[in-house]
């Protein structure tokens, strides 16, 4: 049997390769374009490379792995290695396990959680960087950014994307309409939601049946009224989450959720709708869209671009209101990890923490580099300037997106954990107690403590 | 499983001894080589390693006793699986075989049988996959997505009509408070007085076609005159608080009432541009905003919620389904001899009474075949619940294999999964067996 397993496996080894083989054509005929130019005056030293061929792994799809591998044929032209994109599959941590069995793991990979990164070191598969790319990455990257990406001391990740996720979307015109203006505090946040039902338009869209833009949500709120200690120390579990401190984000949270006429369908019907649908739901229907507002990260760009409105225009920003002292600034990020200790592998992550590649990138749009070297110039629209602004001026007060560091049972699983828990919260607001014991009861489950 | 058994102790049958091509044992073994490692690799090898790692923790290094299966029955996740794993076997199957049935006895006296069998196997053809989208979008909450929402809501409204001003409340420092759905005015009115009944939350898009716009009240000696208009102004905000500006509508057809100790002494109903006059037995009366103005649009049955959604999607597997049994049951009935039917009829039997006591009774060995392969089929399912339940109810539609699924696959933890995959192995085998045993009957018949 076992036998047969090995031949089915082989078998299955060849499918895979020949898939990466077809891959590796895709990725050179687009690289000639594009993505020359720049970059001669940089002080980046990247080794000779000929003959070396890497792969890189990761989850991005359509343009967002089109706009990377640009990046790469950029690392191609300057080092003369070959580099392969293996797309990948959520979540990457169990692609990278069943590569790593088969002994072919990519050379790189990008993690997109903390989480991640530490399994992937814990088991072994991930290689500390090397001296250039920690010299690369010192000079890069704040502190904050840097130090999410080490485990136990040592670095092993390079935050090559940022999300910023502590913005709220709004639709212009009906702003308009109502007299509105940007809200800077919770309280002119609810003054503006105000302004906006009175003049007749639901002011939240909700994507309640994803429970990730409601942890999202939470995140912020606690962030800026709980402060950053808080927030790392309920993010490891070490404040339960029946603390003082959640019950009062989750009240303030009811403020708005509590309110049956501000969210888009009701509590119930928030429950139904899809973030895609709770963002093209607030750009469509002219002057009388389902919502005013929707809260989510700058990826809400993506959905936005599938409405008629456009960023900047019918479609603009401001930045999550500050609940406690300051505004919060969570955010997310993929990590490039080096899988393989070679030279090339390291050489690339050292690209990879190069304003270099960051820049490229920034270029096409749909992308947020924290590395901050790189020129706010070089983003495409005013919207993207600002969101990289407020990523980067936020220094190291960012805090990585809490339910990302949580195990994927509390903070990662649809139905269930923290989603679960906050699904209910939306149904029932009024139920504070109730639902601080079911996350801690979940919390304390899935944490093992 | 069963096949391979078979197959290996017929194969080495008649003895003889040496041909051509070297004995016939090995010869045989050597056909019978390919389709063992095959059911070997991809059945007997998986089933026993799923044994196995159910018995090994989350990490597959240390063993773990009978743990995952205590979790199984005390996790509350895969109880309410379990729970809904029993709702889909008994309803899922027998309701589809119902459906399957009259449909197959219902075409044979039709002249477009043919036609309408065709139609009902169609959703044969549509992948599991295809069917769950499909399904999403017929049971979505939007009355203007969602087929079956909108149906229910055109049953609904066309009995009760929904209102004008749904979403109208008062505004900042307004004279009226909320009171049972409706409003009411804080202070009571005077016969020659006037009134102003502001109100905010209706845009200028949403107001009936009369509006026009609102006119401050002008007093009347013996009458009660007042306005009600929705104090706000697109692009400029509220304006002057309690008095109409330039362009601000009327709320044409708002129902007022004059209330006195609880009971209604007179009431109007706005004109055009807000304004209403009532009689002078209304003095000292407070003015009050029945609910039925404020009623909200019937928004429909939330079909995917927690309470409908296994019901929802066992109505969509039977959608697809039906169809099945109805070609298995209806390719039965052309086996039942027509002479026993003729003679019932000849002997004054109903159609009713030849259905049940003849029809029936002749199909029984086609129906429960067709009921216990649906069974089997159901005990499986995972595809439909995965696509049509949202994220926020999946919790609710819950069943064994998408638990598997999301155990083994999102919150990794391989060994709860495969004493689940094991357990519901353990749930097929009487059926199982009770099919096997049931086509040995039929081959020894």
């Amino acid at each position: 049997m076992r036998a047969a397993a090995t031949l089915l496996a082989g078998a299955l080894a060849l499918t895979l390769s020949a898939c990466g083989g077809d891959d590796d054509n895709d990725s050179d005929s687009s690289s000639s374009p594009s993505a020359g130019a720049q970059g001669s005056g940089s002080t980046l030293n990247l080794p000779k490379l000929d003959g070396t061929s890497l792969s890189v792994a990761a989850v991005w799809t359509g343009t967002e792995q089109a706009n990377f591998k640009k990046v790469l044929a950029e690392f191609e032209k300057r080092t003369g290695a070959k580099v392969t994109f293996v797309p990948a599959q959520d979540p990457i941590i169990n692609f990278l396990g069943s590569k790593v069995a088969g002994g072919q793991p990519p050379d790189v990979a990008m993690l997109p959680q903390p989480g991640a990164i530490k399994q992937a070191a814990d088991r072994g598969w991930a290689k500390p960087l090397g001296a250039e790319a920690q010299a690369e990455l010192a000079k890069n990257y704040s502190q904050g950014w840097q130090d999410i990406g080490k485990v136990g001391g040592k670095q092993y990740g390079v935050y090559y994307k940022a999300a910023n996720k502590s913005l709220v979307w709004y639709n212009a015109k009906v702003f308009e309409n109502a007299g509105a203006s940007e809200p800077k505090t919770w309280k002119d946040l609810l003054s503006t939601a105000q302004t906006v039902s009175d003049s007749g338009v639901t002011p939240f869209s909700v994507g309640g049946a994803d429970g990730w833009t409601l942890t999202d949500w939470f995140e912020n709120v606690y962030l800026s009224q709980a402060g950053p200690e808080k927030y790392d120390q309920l993010a490891q579990h070490k404040i339960k989450w029946t603390d003082p401190s959640v019950k009062e984000a989750l009240t303030t949270l009811a403020q708005v959720w509590g309110k049956k006429d501000w969210i888009a369908g009701g509590p119930t019907g928030a429950l139904q709708v899809e973030f895609p649908a709770s963002v093209t739901q607030t750009f469509t229907g002219g002057d009388q869209p389902k919502a005013a507002m929707v809260y989510e990260g700058d990826f809400v760009q993506v959905n936005i671009a599938d409405t008629k409105e456009k960023v900047g225009t019918g479609a603009k920003v401001f930045p999550f209101p500050a609940v406690g002292g300051t505004a919060p600034v969570v955010s997310g990020g993929d990590a490039a990890v080096v899988l393989k200790d070679s030279k090339g592998a390291q050489a690339l992550a050292t690209f990879l923490a190069s304003p270099d590649a960051a820049t490229i990138q920034a270029k096409l749009g749909g992308y947020l580099s924290p590395n901050k070297n790189v020129d706010n110039a070089a983003y495409p629209n005013d919207v993207q300037r600002r969101i990289a602004k407020s990523l980067i001026e936020s220094g190291d007060d960012f805090r990585f997106d809490m339910s990302d560091q949580a195990p994927q049972a509390f903070g990662g699983t649809p139905g269930k954990g923290e989603w679960k828990d906050l699904q209910d919260f939306l149904k029932n607001p009024s139920d504070v107690a109730g639902t601080q014991a079911k996350l801690e009861a979940d919390a304390a489950k899935a944490y093992g403590s | 499983m069963a096949s391979a058994t078979a197959g290996a102790r017929k194969a080495p049958a008649p003895r003889s001894r040496k041909s051509v091509t070297g004995t016939r044992r090995s010869v045989a073994a050597l056909f019978l080589l390919p389709a063992l490692v095959l059911l070997g690799a991809l059945v007997v090898y998986p089933i026993g390693y799923s044994v196995v790692r159910s018995f090994y923790d989350q990490s597959g290094d240390g063993f773990a006793g009978i743990d995952n299966y205590k979790e199984l029955f005390t996790d509350d996740g895969i109880r309410t699986a379990l729970k809904n794993n029993i709702v889909w076997v008994v309803f899922a199957p027998t309701v589809t075989t119902a459906l399957g049935l009259i449909f197959a006895v219902l075409t044979e006296r039709v002249r477009w049988g043919t036609a309408f069998k065709l139609v009902v196997f169609m959703p044969m053809a549509i992948s599991m996959l295809a069917a769950g989208i499909i399904f999403r979008l017929v049971y979505d909450q939007d009355p203007d997505k969602g087929v079956a929402n909108a149906v229910w809501v055109g049953v609904h409204d066309t009995f009760a009509e929904s209102s004008a001003f749904p979403k109208a409340h008062p505004g900042r420092e307004s004279p009226l408070v909320a009171r049972d759905g409706g409003f009411v005015t804080r202070q009571t009115v005077h016969t020659g007085g006037t009134v102003t009944l502001p109100l905010v939350g209706v845009a200028p898009d949403q107001m009936p076609d009369g509006a026009k716009k609102a006119v401050a009240p002008t007093a009347d000696p013996g009458k009660i005159t007042g306005t009600t208009w929705q104090d706000f102004t697109r692009g400029k905000g509220v304006g002057t608080l309690g008095a109409p500006d330039p362009a601000e509508l009327g709320y044409a057809g708002m129902r007022i009432e004059a209330v006195k100790d609880g009971k209604v002494v007179a009431s109007a109903t706005a004109a055009g541009d807000g304004t209403f006059t009532l009689p002078a037995k209304a003095d000292g009366a407070r003015l009050r905003l029945p609910a039925s103005n404020f009623k909200e649009p019937y928004n429909g049955l939330d079909w995917l919620g927690p309470s409908l959604v296994t019901p929802a999607i066992i109505g969509s597997y039977i959608w697809m389904w039906a169809g099945f049994a109805m070609v298995l049951i209806a390719a039965g009935l052309a086996g039942v001899p027509r002479e026993l039917l003729e003679a019932a009829r000849v002997d004054g039997a109903t159609e009713w009474q030849v259905f049940r006591r003849v029809t029936v009774p002749l199909l029984a060995p086609v129906l429960a075949v067709v009921t216990v392969t649906l069974m089997i089929n159901v005990l499986k399912i995972f595809d439909l619940v995965f696509i049509i339940a949202p994220g926020s109810s999946q919790d609710d539609a819950n069943v064994l294999a998408l638990e598997l699924y999301r155990k083994g696959f999102s919150e990794d933890q391989p060994g709860v999964a495969s004493a689940i995959a094991v357990f519901l192995l353990l749930l097929v085998i009487p059926v199982m067996w009770f099919n096997i045993r049931r086509l040995r009957r039929e081959v020894r018949r």
